[in-house]
């Protein structure tokens, strides 16, 4: 099965994808009810793993969930929390279930979230986890037993566009288009330039493009994502736009538009992260759908 | 060396409770380096131990307190003062507390925490370089241990958190891989850093650990 997302980038058209963190709690609801409004407005909505590493529902149910309702889900998996083992019986999981893209990544160290005394696991990481998932599509696992029934898989990895040394994160990036990565999701940019010179970079590889745009809602909630998001760097004169601001929400909104705006010249989709004001989503691709 | 702590005073007490006379070992190597349970801090124990109302029945610094062999003959060179203790107290790492329970018979107590394998920055400064993993890569890296040193052990480069060279979890250290980057640049040897490391063998660190010499 070839997914909807695969498809529409592998055909040249540009791709919106957005996220919906998983409830912690039983309760999908409301979960539910964010990805309803954006059914048909996203090409498909990724489902993040224990984000930040605190604990939540499995991303496998609710992607499961997503794809009842008829929403193409991509299923984010980090190795913080489960070993070669588990990653590969989930991976078996998700293809059975309808599941077809994944983001494969490391994981924000346990250190930053609700369970700090759990013990990490990283038996892998990313590049291995890719690996994993390659070795899975040919039909074997990592152990070299034959698979009864082989998964696809539509497979991207994590990028930061922002990050420095460059040279030293492309090495990683190149492993990572070694290892079956077909599509980058980028850590939030807000450097349009940035973004250009990345892709320009990355071009030889043949990986899809995905920019992540971020839906800052204060100066304050900025301010915090620079100090406490691994990766996540939020420029000084974006802070004090939204600091001016009357109305910090809607200039958020401004913001994202913009930064899409402009990111579209430079990829192949954009992944809009809205920090649980999903239902600002439409307003934010409002002009480059 | 093994880096050890001792435990609060007032866990150690906790730990003695209901034991009025104690006899202490120490280990005069590594507990003596990282001043958990050398000569000084045994001494320092017994007038702390006296004061909270303890009587030391008597005292012995074990030259390595993980040696089966030196344990059991330095404990019976003080027969007497061990018979007499309710409790022996071991300021060593966990290894010397092990070698001690298993040779006196008497209620043993650990007064430290092992920490790490520790590499010496400088006089009380000591820092882990290496895990124990079994499968040593450090020629592929500059010499230098993203299994230990990266707090997520990865083998194929930096994760999303490294910026500006500093490591997600702790801003003020140097990310691992920018540090063996910034070494295999000098040593014009950053092709390494194209190789896909495989996934760790860890059945190589599979516990306990055993080792025996051929003749």
């Amino acid at each position: 099965m070839i997914s909807r997302l695969q498809q529409k980038l592998a055909s040249g058209q540009f791709v919106i994808t957005s996220e919906v963190c998983p409830p912690k709690g039983a309760d999908c609801g409301e979960f539910l009810g964010k990805a309803r409004v954006l059914k048909g407005q996203v090409d498909a909505i990724n489902v993040t793993d224990n984000q930040g590493a605190n604990m939540r529902i499995a991303p496998l149910a609710v992607a499961t969930l997503l794809v009842r309702e008829g929403i193409e889900p991509v299923y984010q998996i980090t190795c913080r929390d489960r070993n070669r083992m588990a990653l590969q019986s989930d991976l078996l999981g998700a293809a059975a279930l309808g599941i077809g893209n994944i983001l494969a990544l490391t994981g924000d160290h346990i250190s930053f979230g609700d369970h700090r005394q759990g013990k990490p696991v990283f038996d892998l990481d990313s590049v291995q986890l890719l690996q994993a998932i390659s070795t899975l599509e040919s039909g074997f696992d990592l152990a070299g037993n034959r698979l009864q029934g082989a998964p696809a898989f539509f497979a991207g990895a994590a990028a930061a566009p922002e990050a420095e040394p460059f040279e030293l994160t492309l090495f990683k990036l190149q492993k990572k288009a070694t290892a079956g990565a077909r599509f980058f999701q980028t850590q939030a940019i807000f450097d349009p330039d940035r973004l250009a010179a990345f892709t320009t970079a990355v071009r030889p590889l043949s990986v899809k493009v995905i920019a992540g745009i971020i839906l800052l809602k204060s100066a304050g909630m900025a301010r915090y994502m620079t100090r406490h998001i691994p990766g996540l760097k939020v420029p000084d004169h974006i802070i004090a736009e939204l600091e001016e601001a009357s109305d910090p929400v809607a200039k958020g909104v401004e913001i994202a538009s913009r930064l899409a705006a402009a990111a579209r010249h430079h990829c192949d989709g954009i992944h809009i992260m809205a920090m649980g004001r999903e239902e600002l989503i439409p307003e934010i691709i409002k002009e480059i759908r | 060396m093994i880096v050890s702590k001792q435990k609060p005073f007032a866990d150690i007490l906790a730990s003695l409770d209901g034991r009025s006379r104690v006899f202490l070992v120490g280990c005069a190597k590594c507990a003596t380096v990282c001043k958990s349970g050398g000569e000084e801090e045994i001494w320092q124990m017994q007038e702390s131990l006296t004061s909270a109302g303890k009587e030391v029945t008597g005292s012995v610094v074990i030259d390595e307190a993980c040696h089966m062999l030196r344990v059991g003959r330095d404990l019976r060179t003080r027969k007497e003062m061990v018979e007499e203790a309710h409790a022996l107290l071991v300021l060593a790492c966990g290894a010397g507390v092990q070698s001690i329970a298993a040779s006196s018979g008497k209620p043993t107590i650990a007064g430290a925490d092992t920490l790490f394998l520790g590499n010496i920055r400088r006089f009380g400064q000591f820092e882990q370089r290496c895990s124990l993993c079994g499968e040593c890569i450090l020629t592929e890296t500059a010499g230098i241990c993203p299994v230990t040193v990266c707090p997520k052990g990865l083998l194929n480069g930096p994760c999303g958190g490294m910026d500006e060279g500093h490591c997600e979890t702790d801003p003020e250290a140097e990310c691992v891989w920018h540090q063996i980057y910034q070494r295999l640049k000098e040593q014009q040897a950053t092709e390494n850093l194209k190789k896909i490391a495989p996934g760790k063998d860890f059945s190589r660190m599979l516990k306990p650990g055993k080792l025996k010499l051929d003749k």
